[in-house]
Formats: C-alpha cells, structure tokens, sequence
C-alpha cells in the first residue's frame, strides 16, 4: 500500500474525529435549547414553522405520544412519496415525461426513503421526474434523517433527565434539526460539491456529439439535473439514495477525489458527532468518546481489512498478466467497480464508511469486490448500524448494545447494573432485546425465504456462492436500514419490492419505537449517583468489553451465513 | 466427617433422581434455554428412532450420541438446581421437626398471671391457634406458635430456629418479647399472644425459603432470563434459517448433502446460553443457602439481590462499631484535688457496679494507683457500715455512703446539679475537663464527694479491631458508612474519625433514623440498616436491605427483610457481600457460556457444510479429526462444562473488596478471557478422546 | 394518533417547501451564478458545437485514440451502470480475456504489462480516467496509428494528467475525453 493511500486513509479520521467536538457541541446545544449563532437568522423560521403547524414547541410529550407522533409523521411521508411515483407523469417538472413507476417499486421506495435506508430498486436519472426527486427523495432525506435525530435526542433526555415522564416534544426536536443542523450543512456541502463539478440545474438532459461516432450513434444524452442539493443531504443524513443509478462513483455525483472526500466525511461526520452530542447531554463527555472509541476501533479494524482485500487484487487477473501491483502511476488491485479517480483506498474507505453509517452510497461496486472486500460492508451492516450508524439511529442502536454490555458487566461487579445511574432491569432488557432481535430476524428470514422462492432464485446475478451473497447482502441492508447493494441482484422485481420494503419497515420502526420505551423508562428513574461500586463506562476496558459483546452477540450470528457465502468463496480463491 | 459425607451423598442420590422427575415439560418451560435443548433431545431421539428403521439422515450411532449428549445436557442442568436445592431441603428438614404438630394451652380469656391462666387453658393442638389468641406454656413446653409476650419472663431454648445451645432470657415488654414457635421453654412461664396463624409463622416462612419452594424470581433473575431469551430466540432463527441457506449452496456448488436436523439440533444447543440458563437457578438457590448458612434467614430472594446494590450502611454504633461496653480510662481531677483521691472516691463508687463501666473504673484505679479496693468491701455484700446506692433512672447517680461520707458519680449534667444544689460552687476546671473528654468521643463522669466535684473519670468506647480496615473496604466497594449513635455530636465526631466510617448520625432518634433513610433514598441509593427495638421498625421497613437481630421485637423482625440468627450487628457486612456475589456469579457465568460461542462455531460450520463447501475446512483451526466428532465433540463439551461449573455456581464467584473497574477487569480475563479460550482446548481434547476409542 | 395527524401533516407541508423547493431553489441559483459551468455538467463546447462533458468518458474503439475503462453501460450517460461481476464469475474473466485480446491485436509486441484499470469496467460505467500506466501503455498504439512521434503523444498524455487533488488526494489519473480531443486537434 503506498504512503498516499495511508495519508488520504489517516487525514480522513483526523478531520472526521477533529469535527465530532465543535459539532456535536454544537448540536447539543440545538437539542437542550440553547442560544446559538444561526437563532437570529432561523428563529423567525422555526417560530413561524411552530405558528403555521400550530405546535407549541414547549408542550412535552411523554414516550407514547412522542412515538406516536413520530410514527404519524413517517407514515403520512409514505404515503405522500408513494403518492409523488404514482403520479410524476401527470405531474410538473418532469422535463424527460418519465410515466408512473409501478406499484411494488413505489412502495419500497416509499418505504425506503421514509425509513432512512434510501435503498434504490430504480435507477434515479431513468426512472424519476425531478418533481419526485425533490418533493419525495430530498424532502424525505432531510426529515427521515431529523426522525432519526430526534428519537435520538428523547432518548438521551431519557438518560439525562430524572423523575419525570417528559422526553422533549418531537416536532420541535424535527424542526430545530432540519433548520439548524441538517439545512445549513447541506447549503454549504452542495454549494462545495457544485465547485467540484456536481451538477445542480432544473434544465432537460444534454445532447452531446461523440467525439467517436459509432455506427450506432453519434452523439450521448448526459442526465443532468438539481443533484448537488439532494446529494449533499444524502451524504449528511445518512439516505445513500443517489441521484443517479449508479450513486457516487457517477461523474456529474462525484467529479473529484475532493468531492469524494466531502462526501465521505459526510457519512460520517453527524453520527461521530452525535457521540459527543451524547456525552455533553447527559453531562459526562466522556461516556461519548468512549463510544466513539468503540466505534473507530471497529471501523479501523475492518477498513483495514478491506482495503487489504481490494489492494490485494484478483489471482484470476494475475494468472492472465495483467499488473495489478499499486504504483505512483497504477492504482493496481482489484479495480474492477472501481473509478481511477479513488483508486482502491477511496473505494475501501467509502464502502466500509458508507455501510458502517447507514448510509448505502456508494462509489464502487460492491458486487465486484474480492469475497473479502465484499464481507466487510455486509458485516458492517450485520453489526446492526451501530459503528457510526445513521443519523440518531445508529447511536440508540448502539445504545441497545450498551445497554446489554452493562447490564453483563454490571453483574459481574456485583450490582444491580445501571447506565449513567440509571438501573437497568426487565423492561429494558426486554426493550434492548427486540432492537437486537428484530434486524437479525429480519435479515436471516428475509434471505432464507428469498433462496426458498423460485422468484427470489431468479433475480441473482452472479453464479455459485457469490449469488447468496448477493441475497444476505440484500436484506442485510434493508434489514439494517441501510440502502447499498450487491447492485447485481435484479431486485427491481416484485418480490424483492415488496419484501425488501417489509424488512425496511421493521428495521426502522420496530428499533425506534422500542429505544423510545428505554427512554420511557429510563426516563422516569432516578439517577443512582456515582461511587467507586459504580461500573464505570468510560474507560478502555469497557469500551473492549463493549466491542466484544457486538461481535459475540451481534455478528457471530451471521457467522454460519457469511461462512456459505463470503468465507467460502474467499477460500475457493485463495484457498 | 462420615456423617457429613453420607449426608452429601443423600443429597446427590436424590438430586439424581430428582433430575429426571424435573424432565417434566411443564417444569422445563420456565426456563427457556433448557427447554429448547429438552426440545431438541426430544427431536433428536425421534430422528434416532427413524435411524433405527434405516431411514436415518446420518448414521444411526452419531444421532443416537447427539441425542444421549442433549438428554445428559438437560439432566446435568436439573441436577445442578436439585443439588441446590438439596441442601436446603436438608437445612429445611431439621426445622420441620421442631415444627410438628404441638399440644397448645389455649386461653379462653386474658389472663397475667400463671393462675388465674392454668384456669382458663384448654388444650388444643397447634394448628388450631389462630392470630390474637392467646396461649400459656411452662418450663419443658414447646411453644407452639409465634407470639409476644405479654406476661411472665422465661429462658427459652431457641437452638432448634438458631443452633445456639445457650438459651435467651424473654419476657414482656421491651426489646426481648417476640418468641417463635418450636423453641422450648426451659424454665418459669409465659402468656403469649399468637401473632402469625399456622402456616405462616416464623419457622414456616424459614422452611419455605430454605426450601426454595417458593422462591420467586428475582428482578435482576427476570432481566437476565429475558436476554438469554433474546439470545436463544436469535440462535433458533440462526440455526432454522441455515436450512434453506444449505439447500440453496447444495444446489449452487453441485455438490454435498443439506445439512442435517441432527447437526442443526446440535448447534443450536451449542450456540444458546446453556451454560448460565443451565446453572441459573441453582445460582440463585445457592445464594440464598449462603445467606443461611451464616445464619442469616432472608425473607425473599430481591432482599439478597438488593444486598449486592447497597449504597449506604446505616451502623449501630454500639456493638457493631464499638465493643458494648465503654472503660474508664483516666482520672482527672479538678479544684487541685489529689488524683489519687480522686480515684479512691471513684472505685469506692463503684465497688459493687457491676456493670462493665463500673469493674473498669475499679480495675483502673488498681493498675493506676496500686488501691485494692476489695479489701475495703466486697462486692457481694455490703460491708458493715457501708451503703451503696444503686444507679436509677430518676437520680441517673450511684455511690456510696459510709462514715458520714457520700460518694457519687454520675453524667456531668446531672452531677453538676447536685453539686450547686448544695450551694457549693463548681470548680472552673471543671467543665472544660468534660467538654474535653466529650471531643474525644469519651464519656465523662463526675464524681463528687460529699457533693463537692473532685473530678472526672474518662470512660472511653472502645473501637472494635480491625473495623476500620472494613471500612476502608467498603469504601472501596463504593459503600458508604452511616453511624448511628445517641451519643452527642461532639462525641460522635471523634468516635466517627477513629473508626473510619463516613459520616454518623448523632442523638439519633428513630425519625431522624427514618428521615437519614428517606433522603438517601431519594438521592437513588440503597440502603441497609441493623436494628432489634420495636423504634426501629419504621426505619426497617423503609430501608431497602433491613436486618433485624433475632433478639429483637417481633415489629422489628416483621418490618426486616432478613433475620440475623445470631443478632450480629457486624453481619450486615457479610450480607452484602452475599449480595454481590450472588449477581458476579450471574454476571460471570453469563459471560463464560457467551464467550464459549466462538470456539463452537468454529467446530460445527466446517463440519456442517464439509460436503457441500470442504473449503471451509480452513476454518477447523482445532483440527477435529471428523466432521462427526467436531460436532459431537462440541455438544459432548457443551454439556460437561454444566457439571464442572456446578461448584461453581454453588459456592460463588469469589467476591473481593475492591472497586468496580478492577472487579470488571478481573472477572473479564477470568471468565470472559477463560471463556473464549477453554473450549478451544475442551472441544479438541475430546475429540482427540473419542478418536482414541475408536468413536469416529 | 389523531391528534397528531394535524401536526404531522402540517409539518411535513412545512417541510416540503422547505426542503423540496426553497432549498434546491437557493441552492440552484448560487450554483448557477457562482458556478454556471460546473452545475450544468461541465460541457465543453467548441466553436459552439459541444464535445461532451469532460467528467463523462466516451466510447473510443479505434486504435488512434487512448482507450478509457471498461463500461457496462456502454458509455450511455443516461443509464449509468458497473457490470457487477463478483470476482469469480466466468463472465469477468471473459470479458477482461476480450479485453486484453484487443489490445494485443491493436498493438501486437506491446512488451508493458497491461495495467489492470484498461481491462475492468469502472463503477459508474462513465468513468472519464484512466491511470497513467494505462496510457503509457496505449502510447505506442495511437503514435503509430497517427504517425506521431511517441513523444509528442507522451508530452500531450502529460499535458492531461491529473495529479492528486491537493497532491495528496485521489489518485493521478489521465482524461481520456480531453486527450483524444487535443489528439484530434493536433491533425
């Protein structure tokens, strides 16, 4: 591996982990109601946003109604998205006159971007008006992310807050994440990524000449349109739905390898702050930084691991003389999926940051890595979304864990275990235990029926043990919420349509709806305060505790999946 | 020793059969995990069975030993819950003698005296008392029910509830007037009023928990049986999905066999938390039988968990801190008065004060000043011209009058009033003396002569060895100790820095008692208290982990959640200890059968899709000689680590008082480290066993 | 439930001129003003007749022009597509095998190894670079094709590399659209 690759690898962690303190201070305040710099600009916003829906930001809910008013506003969004394909042909702002998209694709998609997984069985640029693009795709990027958000804040009230019943009021925390996180941050990135080349127009699609004609043509339609603006949420709210097919290894999405590099800290960037969001919250940074701890040493272990895998390269390619060793002038390993312009270490750095957030984009195709480099994002998503994870989701869902990590721990020191003074018992064990539960059932049953059904058999691209892959990939990332694919997998059928969509919809909705009854719980305790019989849960030691019990509980559970996939092809290849 | 070890044997010859009564399905729901495996023993079988027609998915012998193995799995788990429960049921055995049915001399009216009582008896048999009413017994009687005195004063044997031969002195009133039925009286009379019906007296209650009859699960037990649910319900999915995933790569690679039911059996039980869901119960049993075997009776099973959760100790001072009795220490005289003098007055004083203070003034006096005081008079009578005057409640005073000569000493407030009520004035050395002894934690008594002050004796408590290290330990457990004393601040100050506890509560009351509880608790902590009076069972009752002396009153055993037999107000201590160590061995033994995951994973997958995929054979880091004898081997493991862990769950993690991080790391390495790695080495020397007899 | 749908629709009404229209709109115009070329797909256009866009690689097949990836969407920039092929699949073998045959009998006795990005597909199927191995190594093919001295071609292959973003970010890479282009403009 060159020294660049190292470089770009390690100046992405730096900035990644530099960022995580101003910003998750920063949103910290938001959530506590603190005065900020952008409340002269967007307060007559939020004020006005509160007045016109007739909210009072200051009426508390309790879990239930905070849930439930969650729930009404995703499934409203459903609808409305699902309204929005339905009807795009006879709708404005359709300048290629695309026609209604069918109903099983437009139910998962609806699904997926109201759920956050923004997992795509169309291709964008053939398949959607832009009146969709924007009313659908970006409106929901943005608050399916602000859900997120949001159930993360109650939750934390839950952790934070003592003796009452109150969690915060959900349309405030959506507003006041939208205006003042998620739309000043995407302002500026999609202003960045127009400098780099990412096209931002409402013009019809270009006509160009062939600088070759061929018999068959002489001239390439490029599709253009606003795509700056909804890849700039897509990146920072954890969606992953591309504005072209082929996500962000296209061009006119991607141009350049800093356009690249904006859009990977983007992943990242709102989940690892939201760790020290956490941390400030409930008053101890630290328990934030030793989650965010146990998440980098993940991400690093694996993301090295990838880029191992794809630097290695094919043996097949080998064996037929083709050089495939890294230089200054050859990107070299394995390159096929891959664009020159990120070479192996971007492609690495983007599949296992884009599957260990839940975001789904993708630079590279995942379906052509090396059985190794392809596990990788699988497990990350296996992990449950948690190193990282989405935005807000991928904190509770770690939190379910740690929750699990304490409640061992904390017997084995002798006490009723409690996080941050909060005793755990039944209830939210019982809680913590579906969030894990759920995804793991999802994937492992969506995939054993898919194999089952001669249609789910049909839609596999490639042959032998790669072709289950393609499956666990599938409903490992609807199963997670998290939208990237094994692109091979013609899954724009209406068997995946409908069931990628139902494992999409319980990944999303049966973990919120639980982490909201912990925060329920929690919320109602007392606070045990601190002493030295108290399980401390910010040291090192924890924070390996912590990795230990994902891997054991989390992702040794896909380990007899994986071996009949990956594994094995892994070691039909390298033997 | 033999008798100890035929009573061990009976208990494992009962817990064997009792293994196989508890296969009973209706009894294996409550647990989950090993009724999963009990599921798979019972499919297992049926596929051996359909082997033997020669219709088998695998040879008959390799299902056929999977089956045993599950059998034995399910049988090693009841046998560790019926061993548990053994030893109770012998300790219960004992207490059921003494609670055999009794011939009772029912009241028919109130009686306080034994005569007009022997009128009004009529005998009936224990059981037919009910609560409030009202019963006689003398010397040689056993008493038939629990009760409150409400006349007579009696010594009672009470060796059959507590195992201490020496007998109690009870009588009405006061702090010693709760009695418990099947102890015997051994001398005089007393009139009881029953306050427990039959069924549900002191001794029942004891029986049912030594027993374990009723145990009820306890909150962290709930919590914990949940996850390993979860986790048993995540492995199910795992284990029946892995069918169709077989299916579909039989079909994708060409070649092999789906896997079989037998093997998918076998990695499901391998996989679920066997090992802690095996011993759960039996951990559970086993710590309550630890509390009893300390002699302490807790009244449920959350009492023993709450234990481990204490945040605070509220400490009697008296007994538990200090040794009971308080010793002179120093004579120090006022108004220029000869110390020798002083002492003189002070052991005349005192020669016939029997109580500790008094014989420590005399023995003081001896050592100091070389005064003998026995040859002036001694204690048994008094001598010719000599009258001593006995300390009361009114005067709070006693002494000695002789030869027109008045000695007497008593609390400095009360002295001091009697010496300006004869109009003489007080030396000015005086106070400050007292007032110097009080900062120093001592008592001080005055003594006057002829109600003149001649000084001050410096009785001292006197802090138990090594309570202050105990302390410290507790400190470090993140315990914090209260001590209780009617001692005033100032004094209670210095005895609170000597020995070391955190912060006391003096002149306490029992509402300044309740109130200190209450606001504990409402900072989130658990609290646990000691307490025998009948004042202190408010206080009991609202503490979270409440220990009442089995010398104390009945409201106060009522108002506890545990009953120390040997009214050691140290105990609670110990208790605690129990407490944590009951949840470290859950804790612990949870992380041990997670840990045991990966090494079993690795035996089975390889062997599992060794036809379809022999690739995966990479995966045998173990190098298990056959597919057949990795996963029987496996399962073999899975099982035997049940019985080797069953002292283990018996005797409890070994608890150490030392702080939460470091307990974390340690048992972490042991338990966690350990877990991770001993099946590698279990699973592989099995296998190399079953190779050696020609198994596979 | 209920008393939460009038918010709830409310709210994602807010949120849909929000985020659906007044975004993209500010968005749109600051990109159209500060950034015109950019935002409307980097076009090049000479002599008012447009080449292309120089982040959108073409299909080139002839052997005077430097040959970009591989793309399974057939340079077709309104369906962008990777081939998908996992690693082991016959097909990936196949097609690089065609690939590499092409190249040989294009420029027969070429003794460079050929450079493995100039056999596979790229992701987006559009992809505009290859690496500069990839171009030395078509150096001697599209010389001898145009009868150009070797090192005139080098020096324009050169003239087109892209270093690394900040010479530290990306890898360096060669713009096949924007050589072939000067190729074609130095006859």
């Amino acid at each position: 591996m060159t020294l660049y690759s190292w470089l770009q690898l390690i100046i992405y962690l730096a900035v990644l982990i530099l960022l995580a303190k101003p910003l998750g201070a920063y949103m910290a305040r938001v959530y506590m109601g603190e005065r900020i710099s952008l409340d002269r600009a967007l307060g007559p916003v939020e004020r006005l946003v509160y007045r016109l829906s007739g909210i009072d930001p200051r009426a508390e809910m309790d879990w239930k109604v905070y849930a439930v008013a969650m729930l009404a506003f995703n499934a409203l969004g459903l609808v409305v998205v699902y309204a929005l394909q339905r009807l795009q042909g006879v709708l404005p702002l359709n300048p290629q006159g695309l026609g209604a998209i069918s109903p099983d694709s437009s139910w998962n998609t609806a699904v997926s971007f109201t759920s956050n997984t923004n997992w795509q069985g169309y291709g964008g640029e053939a398949t959607m008006s832009y009146l969709t693009q924007m009313l659908g795709m970006t409106v929901q990027n943005f608050v399916s992310a602000a859900t997120g958000m949001a159930v993360l804040a109650a939750f934390i009230r839950g952790l934070a807050r003592h003796t009452t019943k109150m969690l915060g009021n959900f349309w405030a925390d959506l507003t006041r994440t939208t205006l003042y996180i998620l739309l000043p941050l995407s302002v500026v990135l999609a202003i960045a990524l127009v400098s780099q080349g990412v096209v931002q127009t409402f013009g019809e699609y270009r006509t160009v000449s062939l600088i070759q004609p061929s018999a068959a043509s002489e001239s390439q339609v490029i599709a253009v349109g606003p795509a700056a603006s909804q890849i700039a949420i897509k990146q920072l709210g954890t969606n992953g739905g591309g504005f072209f097919n082929v996500n962000s290894s296209h061009p006119l999405e991607n141009p350049t390898p800093f356009s690249n590099f904006l859009e990977m800290l983007s992943i990242l960037l709102i989940p690892a702050a939201l760790c020290y969001t956490f941390g400030k919250m409930v008053g101890d940074t630290r328990q934030g930084w030793a989650l965010l701890a146990a998440m980098t040493l993940v991400f690093v272990t694996l993301l090295s691991a990838a880029v191992w895998s794809e630097r290695s390269g094919n043996p097949a390619f080998t064996a037929m003389g083709i050089d495939q060793k890294q230089t200054d002038i050859n990107p070299g390993g394995n390159m096929e999926g891959k664009e020159i312009r990120f070479g192996i270490a971007n492609s690495a750095l983007w599949a296992t940051a884009t599957t260990a957030a839940s975001n789904g984009s993708v630079n590279s195709m995942h379906d052509s890595y090396m059985p190794l480099g392809g596990l990788i994002p699988m497990w990350m998503m296996q992990l449950g979304e948690i190193i990282y994870g989405g935005v807000g989701s991928g904190l509770y869902g770690m939190l379910a864990f740690v929750i699990i990590a304490v409640f061992v721990s904390g017997l084995m020191v002798g006490r009723t275990p409690e996080y941050l003074g909060k005793k755990i018992e039944a209830y939210e064990m019982k809680m913590a235990s579906i969030m894990i539960l759920v995804p793991v059932i999802v994937v492992l049953v969506g995939t054993a029926i898919a194999l089952m059904s001669e249609a789910g058999r049909a839609a596999i691209y490639n042959p032998s043990a790669h072709g289950f892959s393609e499956v666990l990939y599938a409903f490992s990332s609807a199963g997670n919420n998290n939208g990237s694919a094994f692109a091979g997998l013609g899954a724009n059928t209406p068997f995946y349509n409908t069931a990628l969509g139902v494992a999409m919809l319980f990944a999303r909705y049966w973990l919120a709806v639980p982490a909201l009854a912990i925060a329920g719980s929690l919320v109602q305790k007392k606070k045990v305060p601190e002493s030295a019989g108290t399980l401390p849960t910010h040291t090192p030691l924890f924070t390996a505790w912590l990795i230990g019990v994902i891997i054991i509980v989390g992702a040794l559970s896909f380990l007899p999946a994986l071996a009949l996939g990956p594994i094995v092809e892994q070691l039909m290849i390298f033997g | 020793m033999t008798t100890q070890k035929t009573y061990r044997h009976e208990i494992y010859q009962r817990a064997v059969l009792e293994s196989f009564a508890k296969l009973n399905p209706r009894w294996m729901v409550r647990n989950p995990v090993m009724f999963v495996v009990e599921a798979g023993s019972v499919l297992t079988t049926l596929l051996w069975i359909q082997a033997l027609t020669g219709k088998g998915e695998a040879p008959t012998r390799f299902i056929g030993a999977i089956a045993l193995w599950l059998w034995f799995t399910v049988l090693f788990a009841n046998f560790s819950e019926a061993v548990a429960e053994g030893r109770g049921k012998a300790q219960a055995e004992s207490l059921r003698k003494a609670r055999q049915d009794t011939p009772a001399k029912k009241l028919r009216g109130v009686a306080n005296d034994v005569q007009t009582a022997l009128s009004k008896t009529e005998v009936v048999s224990s059981t037919a008392l009910r609560k409030h009413d009202l019963y006689l017994v003398e010397a040689g009687d056993i008493l038939p029910a629990d009760g409150e005195i409400i006349a007579g004063i009696a010594s009672v044997d009470e060796s059959a509830v507590t195992g201490e031969s020496a007998p109690v002195v009870r009588e009405a009133g006061g702090d010693r007037s709760a009695v418990t039925g099947g102890t015997r009286l051994l001398s005089d009379w007393l009139i009881i009023r029953v306050s427990a019906d039959p069924g549900e007296g002191f001794l029942d209650r004891m029986i049912g928990m030594v027993e374990g009859a009723k145990r009820q699960k306890t909150p962290n037990e709930i919590a914990l049986n949940i996850l390993l649910a979860g986790f048993t319900i995540i492995f199910l999915v795992v284990c029946v999905t892995l069918l169709p995933y077989s299916l579909y790569s039989v079909d994708a690679a060409g070649q092999g066999a789906p896997i079989t039911i037998t093997v998918l059996i076998a990695l499901l039980v391998c996989l679920i938390p066997t090992t802690i869901g095996g011993l759960l119960s039996a951990i559970g049993i086993a710590g309550m039988d630890r509390m009893i075997q300390r002699n302490v009776i807790a009244m449920s099973g959350r009492a023993v968990e709450a234990a481990g959760d204490v945040d605070v100790l509220l400490l009697d001072k008296t007994g538990t801190i200090t040794l009971g009795n308080r010793q002179a220490v120093e004579f120090i005289p006022v108004n220029g008065v000869n110390a020798h003098d002083l002492a003189e007055a002070a052991q005349l004083a005192s020669l016939v004060d029997e109580t500790p203070e008094g014989r420590s003034i005399v023995v003081l006096a001896k050592e100091k000043f070389g005064l003998r005081g026995r040859v002036i008079g001694s204690s048994d009578e008094a001598p010719e011209g000599m009258h001593f005057i006995p300390f009361t409640a009114q005067t709070r005073m006693s002494g000695v009058d002789f030869d027109g000569t008045s000695i007497r000493k008593g609390a400095p407030d009360t002295m001091m009033a009697l010496v300006q009520s004869h109009g003489n004035h007080l030396p000015p050395d005086l106070k400050p003396a007292v007032d110097n002894i009080a900062r120093m934690g001592g008592t001080p008594l005055v003594v006057a002569r002829n109600n003149q002050a001649l000084g001050v004796i410096h009785l001292k408590d006197i802090v138990k060895g090594g309570i202050k290290e105990r302390f410290a330990q507790l400190r470090k457990m993140g315990i914090k100790t209260v001590m209780i004393t009617g001692d005033n601040p100032l004094t209670a100050t210095a005895i609170a820095a000597e020995a070391g506890v955190d912060d006391f509560l003096a002149q306490a009351t029992p509402e300044a008692k309740l109130k200190l509880i209450r606001e504990h608790q409402a900072g989130g902590k658990l609290v646990a208290m000691t307490g025998d009076g009948t004042n202190d069972a408010p206080a009991l009752a609202q503490a979270d982990v409440a220990v009442a002396m089995n010398t104390g009153t009945q409201p106060a055993r009522e108002a506890a959640n545990m009953i120390d037999l040997d009214s050691n107000p140290t105990k609670l201590i110990e208790i605690v200890e129990i407490g944590k160590q009951l949840l470290m061995t859950r804790g612990a033994l949870t992380t041990f059968s997670l840990a045991n995951d990966v090494s079993k994973y690795f035996a089975i997958i390889p062997a599992a899709f060794a036809s379809t995929y022999p690739q995966l054979q990479a995966l045998n880091f173990m190098r298990l000689a056959t597919p057949e004898s990795a996963i029987l081997s496996a399962v073999i493991f899975n099982a035997l680590i049940i019985i080797m862990l069953i002292p283990l769950a018996l005797r409890g993690v070994p608890y150490r008082a030392v702080g939460a991080a470091q307990l974390l790391r340690d048992n972490l390495l042991i338990y966690g480290l350990g877990g991770l790695i001993a099946p590698f080495i279990g699973i592989k020397l099995i296998d190399m066993l079953l190779v050696a007899l020609h198994f596979v | 439930m209920i008393s939460q749908l009038r918010p709830a629709f409310l709210m994602l009404l807010i949120f849909t001129v929000i985020a659906g229209v007044i975004y993209p709109l500010v968005v749109t115009g600051i990109a159209q003003v500060a950034f015109p070329y950019q935002a409307n797909g980097s076009l090049i256009a000479i002599d008012g007749k447009t080449y292309g866009s120089e982040l959108i690689g073409q299909q080139f097949a002839a052997p005077k022009y430097f040959w970009g990836r591989l793309s399974a969407a057939g340079y077709n920039a309104a369906a962008s597509s990777g081939s998908n092929y996992g690693p082991m699949n016959p097909a990936l073998i196949e097609a690089v095998q065609a690939r590499i045959d092409a190249l040989r009998a294009a420029d027969p006795g070429n003794p460079l190894p050929v450079p493995v990005d100039l056999v596979t597909a790229s992701a987006s199927g559009l992809d505009p670079h290859i690496s500069i191995a990839a171009a030395l190594y078509q150096i001697h093919r599209v010389a001898s094709a145009r009868r150009l001295d070797e090192v005139v071609v080098e020096s324009l292959v050169e003239k087109y590399t892209e270093g690394r973003q900040f010479g530290i970010l990306g890898e360096p890479r060669v713009n096949v659209l924007l050589l072939n282009l000067a190729l074609d403009g130095l006859q």
